[in-house]
């Protein structure tokens, strides 16, 4: 399978020798996962490593969004084993959302805090979590905003917002507990077609300064301009993974071809 | 000639009657603030992945909710001492008042635990909040707002509900009633007056009401 340095469009991410720890940064094996009667996982493996950027796609109920949710545990898993830093992810308590800090996440209906101000949404992680000062956080908070180019709404709540501005305050809530990992779970799905691509672009500068990342989404450009390795999902198992130029120039997967003809006919 | 007899005697109850609102306000005010804080613990246990917790709560409201206040407060006052817990009249009308209001506040927060959308909880919990900062941080302060409203409701209840303290010896707005009614036979002008106490109370409430729940709205 192709690491991250072997793609050439995106700035060298760090490897791990530079952060000098050794191993993927997520490794899961043989993940099964079922909602009551259904089989949502089936003995799923990925690994993904440091600075690397894995783009989730298939069709609906394909199991995407659930193996997302279930790297910081949002979901619990049947079986298998899922590993963060080389360790397993703990069960509950302390432990647990210690691990969740680490890892930003992005919805797909953004779920900013409705009583907070886009500041105070961003803020609130680091003030309570990582016990940084109220105005070191907000000076921080505020630079994180500039980065995703809402500075201006700092001050306002997130029903105020488009759909697209809440996605990346969204992102920059995410950004400001300094993940080692970032979630996208569609993160353009519940939006308006001319917002999609500004939040894009802030997951595509994300992608460029080397932020690992997995990402769920149905947007086969970011794919393409961004992911250092495809994985297709087609009925809860991960059918094929590879560089976007291998995957979408040749799929080896009927499934994957189908999907494809389907979403790119257009 | 009667009358204004009548009428001077009842002027000269007006000091007692200005005491009786002052316990009033006591019961009632202090009754809700246990009533307000009980009830968010209550309704906290309600929602709570613990079972243990969850039954408590239940238990509670269902006990609380379908008993008599009257009842409440003659056993808090008359049946508590005899196994050796004696509280003072005013203390067994703050108690019994607060613990029967509680059942009430648990089941408004609860529906106001309910409005927050599940999605801020997992984006709460996704930047590595613990169980009770999501809480405290993002779940009471948005379930609180929505329910101002019955929360007003529950506060005006706690007033007029504050009345059955006179029945356990209280000299609230309807004890102080019930005093000078033995002075005074004049029943119309003192119950009458009682109620229009109660009823200025309960509209002040009614727009403080309304006042904090324009404030605080949250946009959705």
């Amino acid at each position: 399978m192709a690491g991250p340095l072997d793609v050439g469009a995106r700035a060298a991410a760090p490897s791990a020798a530079v952060s000098g720890r050794a191993g993927p940064l997520v490794s899961i094996r043989a993940v099964n996962k079922s909602f009551g009667a259904l089989h949502v996982l089936r003995d799923v493996d990925l690994t993904i490593e440091r600075g690397e950027v894995v783009v989730v796609i298939g069709p609906s109920g394909s199991g995407k969004s659930t193996l997302c949710r279930c790297l910081n545990r949002l979901e619990t898993i049947d079986s298998g084993e899922i590993t963060f830093e080389g360790s397993p992810l703990p069960q509950e308590g302390r432990a647990l959302a210690s691990l969740r800090a680490e890892i930003g996440m992005v919805f797909q209906a953004f779920n900013l805090f409705g009583h907070k101000t886009i500041l105070e949404n961003v803020t609130l992680g680091p003030v309570k979590v990582r016990k940084m000062t109220r105005t070191d956080a907000v000076d921080k908070a505020r630079a994180l905003l500039e980065r995703v180019g809402i500075l201006d709404k700092a001050d306002r709540y997130p029903a105020e917002l488009s759909g697209g501005q809440q996605q990346r305050a969204a992102i920059a809530r995410a950004l400001a507990m300094d993940p080692a990992l970032m979630l996208f779970d569609e993160p353009t799905s519940a939006l308006d077609p001319e917002m999609i691509s500004e939040v894009l672009d802030v997951m595509v500068s994300l992608a460029n300064d080397g932020m690992t990342m997995l990402v769920v989404t149905h947007e086969m450009g970011f794919a393409r301009r961004a992911a250092d390795r495809v994985a297709f999902m087609d009925g809860g198992r991960i059918l094929q993974i590879a560089p976007p130029s291998e995957f979408f120039a040749a799929p080896s997967n009927d499934r994957a071809r189908e999907f494809l003809s389907k979403v790119l006919s257009h | 000639m009667l009358a204004r007899a009548a009428g001077s005697s009842l002027a000269a109850h007006t000091g007692d009657f200005l005491h009786g609102i002052l316990v009033t306000l006591e019961i009632s005010s202090v009754g809700f603030l246990l009533a307000l804080i009980a009830g968010t613990l209550l309704a906290i246990f309600r929602v709570s992945p613990l079972l243990p917790l969850r039954g408590f709560g239940t238990a509670y409201v269902e006990v609380f909710r379908n008993t008599p206040l009257l009842v409440l407060l003659l056993l808090m006052f008359f049946g508590l001492p005899e196994v050796g817990v004696t509280f003072g009249l005013l203390s067994s009308a703050i108690l019994g008042l607060g613990f029967y209001e509680a059942a009430f506040v648990c089941e408004a927060v609860r529906s106001g635990i309910n409005t927050v959308p599940p999605g801020q909880v997992e984006a709460a919990r996704a930047i590595g909040l613990r169980h009770w900062q999501v809480l405290l941080e993002v779940v009471l302060p948005q379930a609180l707002r929505a329910v101002v409203q019955p929360l007003g409701n529950l506060a005006i209840a706690a007033v007029l509900n504050s009345s059955l303290a006179a029945a356990i010896g209280n000299t609230d707005i309807t004890g102080t009633a019930n005093h000078v009614f033995a002075d005074v036979v004049e029943p119309i002008p003192i119950y009458v007056g009682a109620g229009l106490t109660y009823l200025a109370l309960s509209l002040v409430i009614g727009q403080l009401t309304g006042v904090l729940e324009r404030r605080l709205v949250i946009v959705r």
